[in-house]
């Protein structure tokens, strides 16, 4: 074996280890379910829009929007009441009904252009959400070229600009039963965006900065020698966690505290402000939706810092204390991008299931669970969060009590009951020989 | 109490040190030696007078047997040498009775305090200095002193434990640099200040000198004698048996998790017809 051969056997031995690898497989795993989860995005942009006509007009143009409508999207309902096509669409899972009123025809021929009323069903407020809207956006772009056309073919006097724009659109969107017009789903979802996207960002910033100090203290402690001595001392295995999970919040806190301030600015900078305003649609955060997000934030803190604390316990060195660190950091990103895409309510099962059992997640989408009063949500979450912590602590203090924090070593029976309880740090875990 | 600890950190009060002078109630028992304990027998024997009472002891890692029903006792004020051939279970043994590893079966008593049941009370009474121990880099010497002089804080004048391990650790100017400039030597003083700082009943002490100069071995030996001498009981494991010889009221050998001698060492070495320990041990292990 020539030298070179040598180092690296010698290398890819002390870096491909259980620790190394288990943490690189479970991300795989998740982002391979991540893109299950988002795997209907390309159908969904392809797909007919699902849709409602009230065609209240008998004219000639009316027919010509009708046959285009039809061909081009599926349609639930095609009928002359407002309040039974909403009720039908709503129940068949449409995202819009289209309402041609009956002056339609008579105000385009009139040179006045013809007033489309959309009702948009709006499901979700994430970016995803909005799919469904923007299909039926370009169905109704589709429909003033046809009416231009025909406009045109038929050699009409009408002026110019009527005849390449002949539609105008009224809009409501109604979501989470709540009706508000002359907003689209779109100018909606950009306004919630905006006002939800710092929250999911101080807590992927905190459990970066804050997770990571926890783990790497445990691991310090082991590498620089100095565990057993702090074992040995007269202080009660609680106060060493709770005083490690402490100092590592404010530590965190503080970092994270930086960066936002820099990356606010920034916010500030590349977003305009909105010119819609939430409150005039009863749609406002009051003083109790605050302490509750405030709520829902320490919870969720505490908890990721009690499984960065079990984590930590399985650090040997500072080295596998950034590999440990990483799933946690995964699991902060993966809630903080779905909220950013979709609403609770729209994802499929498992990825509700997903993001109710990653607690970090429960804070993200907080705010906009209390900006429609959807107060289940976010007590669960609260709930969930502390459970999670109060676990996670449990686990952490018997690792403390055992000498499996010396020798590394969780027995079969053990590792089965935390395994049960949910916890991935112990996925990795490693032996040493005492 | 690690918050008040921390926060306490860089307040620094010298005082007098405090010279608490434990009661042996057998000091006679210093040249006493009894080869074979009957522990657990139904014989009396008063955990009171014992420092160390270990009975039956065995630890496992899984399948493996580290000890296997290890006894013995130390006296109050004695010196103890724990000596054995490496992986005989020296340090598990140490690690037990200095309650970082469970018990697998079997008692020890420390101070008449059952470690099994009640670690945290053993905790206050005992100290422990493992063999690769490390202190705070980010720390100097004094303020290392100080973190840990703030956990007695509730049965100990803070300023005067400092001080004792200032004068312990005998550094000079050094104390108030930073651990991470120390060499290993003056590092090694500083963690044998840290251990004695609490004036404690037991003193555990793993491997004290390892890798240490002959001036710095001697003078930390010289420093656990003068401990001993007040009152300390000091029960330390070493691979110098000079060093044993030099230090040990008794000893004992362990030898595949057993023990399988104890004595003075010169009992020993008048049993195994052998000049020094060092003899003593090759023909006991072999």
């Amino acid at each position: 074996m020539s030298s070179f051969t040598n180092i690296v056997k010698k290398e890819l031995r002390e870096l491909l280890t259980k620790s190394t690898i288990l943490p690189i497989v479970f991300m795989a795993l998740l982002f391979g379910s991540m893109g299950s989860m988002f795997g209907g995005v390309e159908e969904a942009i392809t797909s007919k829009p699902v849709i409602g006509l009230v065609d209240q007009d008998s004219g000639v143009l009316s027919d010509i929007a009708a046959d285009i409508l039809m061909n081009a999207s599926t349609m639930v309902y095609d009928g002359t009441d407002v309040q039974e096509g909403l009720e039908t669409v709503t129940n068949e899972g449409g995202s819009a009904l289209l309402v041609l009123p009956s002056n339609f025809t008579d105000d385009i021929m009139s040179g006045k252009p013809g007033t489309i009323t959309v009702y948009w069903i709006m499901r979700g407020a994430g970016l995803m959400d909005t799919i469904p809207s923007t299909s039926v956006d370009n169905l109704l772009s589709v429909l003033s070229a046809n009416l231009s056309a025909y406009l045109i073919e038929t050699g009409t006097s009408l002026d110019a600009s009527l005849v390449l724009s002949p539609t105008t659109r009224t809009q409501t969107t109604i979501f989470q039963g709540k009706e508000m017009s002359g907003i689209s789903p779109s100018d909606l979802s950009a306004v919630l965006s905006s006002q939800s996207i710092m929250i999911p960002l101080v807590i992927v910033m905190i459990i970066i900065m804050a997770g990571g100090t926890v783990v790497s203290s445990m691991a310090m402690e082991k590498e620089n020698k100095t565990l057993e001595t702090l074992l040995t001392l007269p202080v009660s295995r609680t106060s060493i966690i709770a005083g490690k999970l402490v100092a590592s919040a404010i530590v965190g806190l503080l970092m994270a505290a930086i960066y936002m301030v820099g990356f606010s600015y920034y916010m500030n900078s590349v977003t305009g402000s909105s010119n819609i305003d939430l409150k005039a649609y009863g749609l406002g955060l009051g003083a109790l939706d605050y302490v509750l997000i405030g709520l829902s934030l320490f919870m969720s803190l505490l908890a990721a810092l009690a499984l960065c604390m079990v984590i930590g316990t399985f650090a040997a060195n500072y080295k596998s204390a950034q590999t440990l660190t990483m799933p946690v950091t995964i699991l902060a990103l993966v809630p903080m991008f779905i909220t950013m895409s979709k609403d609770f309510d729209t994802l499929p099962l498992l990825g509700q299931a997903v993001m109710f059992a990653i607690p970090f997640a429960h804070p993200m989408m907080a705010v906009r669970s209390l900006t429609f009063d959807d107060y289940g949500l976010v007590l669960a979450g609260i709930a969930y969060s502390a459970l999670f912590a109060i676990v996670m602590i449990a686990i952490a203090v018997w690792i403390f009590k055992t000498d499996r924090l010396l020798t590394g070593r969780i027995g079969k029976k053990a590792g089965r009951s935390i395994l049960k309880g949910g916890l991935i740090g112990l996925l990795v875990s490693r032996h040493r020989k005492t | 109490m690690l918050l008040r600890g921390l926060g306490a950190a860089f307040v620094v009060a010298l005082a007098a040190v405090r010279n608490l002078q434990y009661v042996d109630s057998d000091s006679s028992a210093l040249i006493c030696c009894r080869r074979d304990l009957m522990l657990g027998n139904g014989q009396a024997l008063s955990a009171g007078s014992y420092a160390v009472v270990v009975d039956k002891l065995f630890k496992s890692y899984g399948k493996f047997e580290a000890l296997r029903g290890i006894s013995f006792t130390v006296k109050q004020g004695e010196v103890f040498g724990l000596i054995g051939p490496n992986g005989a279970g020296k340090t598990t043994t140490l690690r037990i009775i200095s309650t970082l590893l469970q018990i697998t079966s079997g008692t020890v008593t420390v101070v008449g305090t059952d470690i099994g049941k009640h670690a945290e009370r053993a905790r206050k009474i005992l100290s422990y200095l493992p063999e690769d121990a490390g202190a705070y880099k980010n720390l100097t010497g004094r303020e290392y002193l100080q973190f840990i002089a703030n956990f007695f804080e509730d049965w100990h004048d803070v300023g005067e434990m400092v001080a004792r391990g200032v004068s312990i650790a005998d550094l000079g100017e050094r104390i108030d640099d930073k651990v991470e400039t120390y060499s290993k030597g003056m590092a090694r003083r500083l963690l044998v200040a840290r251990a004695l700082i609490s004036n404690p009943k037991l003193a555990i002490l793993d491997e004290l000198t390892s890798g240490l100069d002959v001036i710095n071995a001697r003078e930390i030996r010289k420093i656990v004698k003068d401990t001993a001498a007040t009152g300390t009981t000091v029960l330390l494991s070493s691979h110098n048996m000079l060093e044993v010889e030099l230090m040990c009221d008794r000893i004992a050998l362990i030898n595949d998790g057993r023990i399988v001698e104890t004595g003075t060492p010169s009992e020993l070495k008048s049993r195994y017809s052998s000049s020094n320990i060092e003899e003593v041990f090759t023909k006991v292990v072999k």
